[in-house]
């Protein structure tokens, strides 16, 4: 088979271990220590305007049966045709995991029968799906129970049809169907089982979900169902062979993922320590009990009958669609990363944060570079005083404000212009958060704000001089103390300042008059 | 002047075209037929108004001296496996009676832009399946021939049997077929008319009821190769609905018939002599070596070994993939839904089914879900694909030495109706020499050759390399020429 591997263009420079080894994550049983083993199916919806094999709508949320072609109900004669932009999205999701591309990818039909399912199969990939092995990144983060970086195998990622929904509370006796979603895209990503802790399986969801957001392919919709994750958890004694796994369908959230592994791996440890034995089968969790149950066991598991699509060609990639498939990919989270680490000096933390979601550092980089151009400095220069800006002190004020606040008054440019006014000296942490208020409530000019309101420091040398001289006449005991030794309270001679200056003083020109002063 | 009904699809057009008769006496004559002719039982629907109302479009085109389609006047048959818009397609079952699609299929849809009419839905084995069209729910087709001195019911071929039926009885002047394993060339022999599946993928399968996706192929059926060759032209061409529709442009084959056969090489398979071929048949094929060294061209023995695994494989792939294509009918969107007291979705399901499909169509979705099923796939369905590639090969190794190969189109003249109905197996075995050229997607095409004995018409197929109709209507243009047939069946209905 043809295949091809894709490599990022940049190294981490961090510090990586492969998959597969064990996390401390450790069940304490009444019998001893449990490890417990995890793999996901993620489903994720594909972004496009048109069905996998239709041309019907996609958007979410229409009145039931409104976005149904011929196709998608099935109709007598009726054939399907692949939507090239879902093959474009799946080859883009496996380039941004590293994964191999299979140029050579085939339809594989999964029958059986279900009133949702119009076809009575489902159009999936078994046997060639379109992305074969590829990898993904898990940062350590010691206060999500994460102790190094980890690296999580990606087994495969194939191309499906999604099913109708079946809707029970219309009728009292009947039942009715809704195919709206039938035969939408979705890209089925299937990881190795190297995950051994619930906050492993968590932080893997919360990545992969980040990347597809990045790349496009997924708007990683988890309340209305664009993602959604089957968990296979299975537990075993440290060190020894595989135990039976379960798999929980359609967990819809990372926070239920994490619970889901927690509490099925206790009732798979409970189970054995009683003496009994961990059966294969589906389960489906409930939030509201924070429980897992069985639906169905291996023994009632369908016989699929999967063969190849007949209606359907080989889906054959060239390498000039690849190459477009490449270069249309964004910079991916752990490049940038790696970036604002090296390139812009930002700290791990701040760099982890601001990289997490797309709409975070989007708002980063386009302050940071508004602010390095009416500064003209380097962004670099720049970068931890936007990051601290953009990842704390406007998110605190936006959220202080609540209703009051206008978001839309929140542009790049008043913003740039507060750091600016902070940068030069002009105004201090507290006025910038002051004049954001003011700026969130009335949209008006940040820097006529600073002017007719009076936020600016008092960088004078004379008014501060004036000050400091009443401040030591007044505390003269304490000038004493100090020259004698007591170096502490240095720090109250600032606060005094401060305060006689009502805040305004410029710390730094306060601090440097107080240090001359006082010898 | 000739009575309209005897005439083709060429001379219907060039006579409306001179205006030597109107499109709507054309019309008229083969609605007459059709009315007087139920007990062919050749229709399933008859749809006189249609005929008529697209034969005086083409006379009131004509009448402005507008240009004419290429079947402009036609009135033709359709085999009720197509989508007509509006008028009940059933694919001869009863769980898709009373089924009327708000969509036409592209094949049909071409027909009536090149200016032809509908004269009805054309009965057919159900869902296609079947060699004698005793399978449809609507009652078999009678045969319009019979055997010298007596008047046993005989079958018309399946399964496109209400098509050759129609066709042979001047019901229709042509009728659209379509060929899984040799549904349209074994009724054609079987009757004594022409008919061709061309490449796999040259007519698009939209709104084509399908049977066996990879197999299932439209084409004519007519009374001649010119005609054949006309009718092809307008069925055929690239359609993005169907992603195993073949982008490739459709050449003039009418224009370029001929049937000189100078240069040209004719494979003569020697696999094909086998135990059960009549000896009237095997007599036919020899006539037709003759023939076509008459025509110029050079005849070669050729070697297909993997002739007699052909039709095992074809009986895994084709119910593999009707048990899938077939499961949509379900009883919750469309067709018979069977709703017992107090049932759930799968007893729904299973009720419905079993009301809903004919005994044929469930023993292939048996056999097909069987061959799928897990422990027995690999077994049946892929060592199935594997012999179908090396069907395949066999052909395109054999094409490295000949241009055409003439082959009978089936082992036996038409049989009776009920003459097989007890052994499934002996009525597969009739499509042992049609099944081969489906399995490698190739042109293929019967002829009629003349009468047997019994005074039954028998056929001689061509089969042709991959988008070669051309070869192979020039080919059974030699044939036809030389057999001179002209033999119809005497009028009892």
């Amino acid at each position: 088979m043809l295949a091809l591997h894709w490599k990022n263009a940049l190294a981490l420079q961090l510090n990586r271990r492969s998959g597969g080894e064990m996390s401390n994550y450790r069940i304490q049983g009444a019998t001893g220590e449990w490890e417990v083993v995890i793999g996901l199916e993620v489903h994720a919806q594909v972004t496009s305007e048109a069905k996998l094999f239709s041309s019907s709508s996609t958007q979410f949320g229409a009145e039931p049966n409104t976005q149904v072609s011929l196709i998608d109900a099935a109709m007598p004669g009726m054939l399907p045709v692949p939507n090239q932009e879902c093959i474009r999205q799946a080859v883009r999701t496996g380039m941004a995991i590293n994964a191999q591309i299979n140029k050579y990818s085939r339809f594989d039909r999964k029958n059986y029968f279900y009133a949702d399912l119009p076809q009575g199969y489902q159009i999936s990939q078994l046997y060639h799906p379109i992305v074969g092995e590829g990898e993904l990144l898990i940062e350590a983060d010691e206060k999500a129970g994460l102790p190094e970086d980890k690296v999580i195998g990606i087994e495969r990622i194939h191309v499906e049809q999604d099913a109708g929904k079946l809707m029970h509370d219309q009728h009292p006796t009947m039942s009715y169907v809704d195919l709206n979603r039938c035969g939408v895209a979705l890209m089925e990503i299937v990881s190795r089982p190297d995950m051994t802790s619930p906050a492993e399986a968590g932080a893997y969801l919360a990545k992969l979900r980040s990347i597809l957001r990045y790349v496009g392919s997924c708007d990683g919709n988890m309340d209305q169902g664009s993602m959604r994750a089957d968990v296979n958890v299975s537990v075993r004694r440290p060190g020894e062979e595989l135990g039976t796994r379960t798999e929980t369908k359609n967990v819809n959230s990372v926070r239920f993922v994490m619970q889901v592994v927690e509490v099925e791996a206790q009732r798979q440890v409970d189970l054995i320590e009683d003496g009994g034995t961990v059966v294969q089968e589906t389960r489906l969790f409930d939030p509201t009990s924070g429980t897992t149950r069985s639906m169905r066991s291996k023994e009632d598991a369908h016989d699929y009958r999967y063969f190849p699509d007949p209606d359907l060609l080989p889906v054959e990639l060239d390498d000039a669609f690849l190459e477009d498939c490449k270069a249309s990919l964004p910079e991916l989270p752990d490049a940038k990363r790696a970036r604002y680490i090296e390139k812009l000096g930002l700290s791990v933390y701040n760099a982890r944060e601001l990289t997490a979601e797309v709409e975070t550092f989007g708002r980063f980089e386009t302050l940071l570079a508004e602010t390095a151009k009416i500064l003209g400095k380097d962004e670099s220069a720049l970068a931890t005083q936007v990051a601290n800006w953009s990842l704390s002190i406007a998110p605190g004020v936006l959220k202080s404000l609540g209703d009051e606040a206008n978001p839309a008054y929140s542009t790049a440019e008043a913003q740039a212009k507060i750091l600016k006014m902070q940068d030069a000296g002009e105004i201090s942490g507290g006025q910038a958060k002051e004049i954001y208020e003011i700026v969130l409530k009335t949209g008006r000019d940040a820097e006529e704000i600073a002017e007719a309101e009076g936020l600016k420091q008092v960088s004078d040398t004379g008014a501060i001089e004036a000050k400091i001289d009443e401040v030591l006449a007044a505390n003269q005991d304490k000038v004493e103390q100090y020259r004698g030794g007591k170096d502490k309270l240095f720090g109250f001679f600032v606060g005094q300042t401060m305060k006689a200056m009502q805040g305004k003083g410029n710390p730094a020109v306060v601090n440097e008059l107080l240090k001359q002063k006082l010898g | 002047m000739t009575e309209l009904t005897e005439l083709g699809i060429k001379a219907i057009r060039e006579g409306v075209k001179a205006g030597d008769f109107s499109a709507r006496e054309v019309a008229e004559g083969f609605n007459a037929n059709i009315a007087s002719a139920e007990a062919l039982n050749a229709f399933i629907t008859a749809t006189p108004d249609h005929a008529l109302k697209a034969a005086d479009a083409v006379d009131a085109a004509r009448a402005k001296g507008e240009e004419l389609g290429s079947m402009a006047g036609v009135p033709i048959g359709v085999k009720d496996l197509f989508a007509t818009q509006g008028v009940q397609t059933s694919a001869a079952s009863h769980i898709l009676e009373g089924f009327k699609p708000e969509y036409e299929s592209t094949v049909s849809r071409k027909l009536w832009e090149a200016g032809a009419g509908m004269l009805g839905k054309l009965n057919l084995d159900q869902f296609a399946m079947g060699s004698s069209n005793e399978s449809s729910y609507f009652g078999e087709v009678v045969s319009p021939w019979r055997k010298q001195g007596s008047d046993a019911k005989l079958a018309p071929g399946g399964s496109s049997g209400g098509s050759s039926a129609a066709v042979a009885a001047r019901l229709a002047p042509a009728a659209t077929g379509t060929d899984t394993g040799g549904s349209i060339r074994q009724p054609a022999a079987f009757t004594g008319i022409t008919g061709i599946k061309p490449t796999y993928g040259r007519c698009s399968r939209w709104g084509i009821v399908a049977f066996a996706s990879s197999l299932d192929q439209a084409g004519p059926m007519a009374k001649d190769v010119t005609d054949c060759a006309i009718m092809l032209e307008a069925m055929a061409g690239f359609d993005p609905k169907d992603s195993t529709s073949l982008d490739l442009p459709v050449p003039d084959w009418e224009a370029a018939l001929s049937s000189d056969l100078t240069g040209k090489k004719i494979g003569i398979p020697k696999e094909y002599r086998m135990d059960g071929l009549a000896a009237d048949v095997a007599k036919a094929w020899d006539d037709g070596i003759q023939w076509l060294k008459d025509a110029g061209a050079e005849v070669v023995d050729i070697s297909l070994p993997h002739t007699k695994y052909a039709l095992a494989s074809y009986y895994i792939i084709a119910p593999a993939e009707a048990s899938s294509n077939l499961a949509r009918y379900d009883g919750v969107r469309y067709g018979l839904r069977d709703l017992p007291e107090g049932a759930n979705l799968q007893d729904m399901y299973a009720a419905t089914r079993a009301a809903g499909f004919g005994d044929e169509v469930k023993r292939r979705i048996l056999i097909g879900t069987y061959v799928l099923s897990a422990g027995f796939y690999d077994a049946y369905y892929t060592q199935a694909q594997k012999v179908r590639t090396l069907v395949q090969r066999d052909f395109m190794s054999a094409f490295e030495q000949c241009d055409v190969i003439l082959a009978p189109t089936a082992p036996t003249a038409a049989f009776a109706l009920g003459e097989k109905t007890g052994d499934p197996l002996e009525m597969y075995m009739g499509d042992v020499f049609s099944v081969p050229a489906s399995l490698a997607g190739l042109p293929a095409m019967s002829v009629p050759s003349g009468l047997n004995a019994d005074g039954l018409p028998l056929g001689l197929q061509i089969i042709g390399k991959p988008f070669d109709e051309q070869g192979v209507l020039n080919a059974g243009l030699a044939l036809e020429e030389r057999a001179g047939f002209t033999a119809k069946p005497q009028k009892w209905w």
